[in-house]
């Protein structure tokens, strides 16, 4: 027992190197004064001062900041809906909605992105961020319902006949009981989808359009033209940031 | 007692939970200000009565009747009754006294009359001094009093409690025993209580009924229940009872013989008036284990049986001594002598004795 644990133990530990050492990597490099990425020339924060007076890609950031603020908005409205509504539901239309609220989360998400672009199309919406924004919130709905349904299966639900009991209609017991109780998985699930829609890139490519350009696609862009030590320091502080709000929500999940 | 109005009223009331009868024609009435209990073992159907009356559950037929009014498709929050739940069911995020005034809230009452009720209620339960802790901070007691407190700022027409003491531990419990009996004197409502605990159903209540398997069995004050159980079950169910099943001998008058197959003579037995008593009835003889006296001596008081037996077995338990007596081959009765001379050993295992009783304190079940 105690060999195959030692065993485990080492695989466990050569996995988060894996998995995070490029990210260790591209972070430590971002603090580099050359400009080749290879090379270590001392400390420096050049690069993220040259970062900071890009326009094209403080725009970009904007851009980006206020399609995760509007599409998780819009995602844990109908999220937090669907999960409360089908707890009314009997079981077997119960699984069938739920299972098909899943989907998104399943399906190749090039598919969703091109299946998105031609839904537009066709509706002759032209693209613009407000697709982006649709498209978002599309693939986070899910993600709240989900987050959400965890938390209301956990409460007692006597609860809520306790508030009927109490003189409660439906709507003041969710108003004043199921809502309030389920604050932290809001919470919680609204920073997951803040920073999914942050991160994401195959949707956005497909719906977004002309200058409605996201920093996950001015980083691709930047690619393009050449790696620059710049990019190590706008992914270092992505990273940062991403694994700050999806930790705060892990957090406010757990309470 | 007896000419007080009816607060509610139970009539043949039928819950089917698939093919079994979970509830099965119960009926009822319950005084107004009455402490009622419906006790009997889980599954007995007594948690599905409460929850009818207070609303959420359906009955499948039958009518219930609260202060006159039928509750026929009258939901939850428009019914005159409030639940206390088993688990209390306080909501985590609200303090103390948040969770009292959420009735008065939900009834749109006024904020200022709604703090006084408030504590009004909180007052009644002693427990002003926590009004801004929340749930989790509380004890079990005192969270079994917020509950109570939140269901009685309502001034319910009826206080329904599901095992109200079960979550709590057994000191706790005899106190909440007293404690709940006298709120219900402050508050002046009917009580209407489920527990599967006798002594606690006993102590609170005015009157009981016990259930059994949907049914119910009898209705009546505790004594009465105690004192003239009319079947077998809920002898057994309320306290300790000694049993002889036989058949009757021999009538005389008041009196009857009767012989059992586990006893080599005959017992001599009141009958209870309007018994339909015949000789060669089936019948069972019960005794409570306080009502036995143990004697060296064969010859009883005139009015008293008496049988030889063995000691089987001795508890001592403090305040009483428990002996298993032997009286036939297949027959051990309990019997309770309390402990009252102190440095006295009793009896012990072996002693040859008679038990002896008056026989007009012996029940009789015909079978």
């Amino acid at each position: 027992m105690k060999e195959a644990g030692g065993w485990l133990w080492r695989l466990s530990l050569a996995n988060l190197l894996f998995l995070y050492g490029p990210i260790a990597v591209l972070i430590f490099f971002s603090f580099n004064a050359s400009r080749l990425s290879a090379t270590w020339q001392g400390w420096s924060l050049q690069w993220y001062r040259t970062l900071w007076a890009n326009q094209a890609l403080l725009a970009a950031a904007a851009n980006s900041l206020w399609v995760a603020t509007v599409s998780t908005l819009l995602a844990l409205m109908l999220g937090v809906c669907l999960a409360v509504g089908l707890e009314g539901l009997s079981g077997r239309r119960q699984r069938q909605i739920e299972q098909a609220m899943l989907i998104p989360l399943v399906i190749p998400e090039v598919m969703m992105g091109v299946s998105l672009l031609l839904f537009f199309v066709l509706m002759q919406v032209p693209l613009s961020l407000t697709t982006v924004i649709l498209g978002h919130a599309l693939f986070n709905v899910p993600v709240v319902m989900i987050i959400v349904r965890a938390r209301l299966r956990k409460l007692d639900p006597r609860l809520l006949e306790v508030a009927a009991d109490l003189g409660a209609s439906y709507w003041d017991a969710l108003r004043h009981v199921t809502i309030p109780l389920l604050r932290p998985a809001i919470l919680g699930a609204g920073l997951m989808a803040f920073t999914i829609s942050l991160d994401d890139f195959i949707v956005t490519f497909f719906t977004a359009g002309p200058g409605a350009t996201t920093l996950p696609l001015k980083v691709y862009s930047m690619i393009k033209s050449g790696m620059s030590p710049e990019i190590n320091a706008l992914s270092a502080l992505f990273v940062i940031s991403s694994m700050g709000l999806i930790g705060l929500s892990l957090l406010l999940q757990r309470r | 007692m007896v000419d007080q109005p009816t607060s509610i009223d139970i009539a043949s009331l039928v819950k089917r939970h698939g093919a079994t009868l979970a509830v099965d024609h119960v009926s009822l009435s319950v005084r107004r200000g009455e402490f009622f209990s419906l006790l009997g073992p889980s599954g007995a159907g007594k948690t599905s009565v409460l929850r009818m009356i207070a609303g959420f559950e359906t009955p499948d037929e039958g009518t219930i009747r609260i202060d006159g009014r039928s509750m026929e498709a009258v939901p939850p929050n428009r019914r005159p009754v409030n639940l206390v739940f088993q688990s209390y069911a306080l909501f985590p995020h609200l303090t103390v006294a948040e969770n009292v005034a959420f009735g008065p809230r939900m009834q749109g009452a006024p904020r200022g009359e709604i703090t006084s009720r408030v504590r009004v209620a909180l007052d009644m339960v002693k427990l002003t001094s926590k009004e801004e802790r929340l749930p989790a901070q509380l004890s079990g007691g005192e969270q079994q009093r917020v509950a109570l407190a939140r269901a009685l700022v309502n001034r319910p027409a009826v206080l329904l409690l599901d095992e109200p003491l079960s979550a709590l531990d057994q000191q706790l419990r005899q106190e909440m025993q007293v404690e709940l009996k006298s709120i219900q004197e402050r508050a002046g409502c009917t009580f209407v209580c489920v527990t599967h605990h006798q002594e606690e159903a006993l102590t609170m209540s005015d009157r009981v009924a016990v259930m059994h398997q949907g049914r119910v069995l009898q209705i009546g004050s505790p004594q009465d229940l105690y004192e003239s159980p009319t079947t077998a079950f809920v002898a057994r169910f309320i306290g300790v009872s000694n049993e002889l099943r036989g058949i009757v001998r021999r009538i005389d008058g008041d009196r009857a013989l009767v012989q059992s197959p586990d006893l080599t003579g005959e017992i001599r037995i009141v009958l209870p008036i309007h018994t339909p008593v015949r000789e060669g009835s089936a019948v069972t003889v019960l005794l409570r284990p306080e009502r036995l006296r143990l004697s060296t001596e064969a010859r009883g008081l005139s009015g008293e049986q008496s049988l030889a037996a063995s000691v089987d077995k001795v508890l001592y338990s403090g305040s009483d001594r428990h002996y298993m007596v032997r009286l036939g081959e297949r027959l051990v009765w309990n019997v309770r002598v309390p402990n009252d001379e102190s440095g006295r050993n009793g009896l012990v295992r072996g002693n040859a004795i008679h038990v002896r009783w008056q026989v007009s304190d012996a029940v009789v079940l015909i079978e």
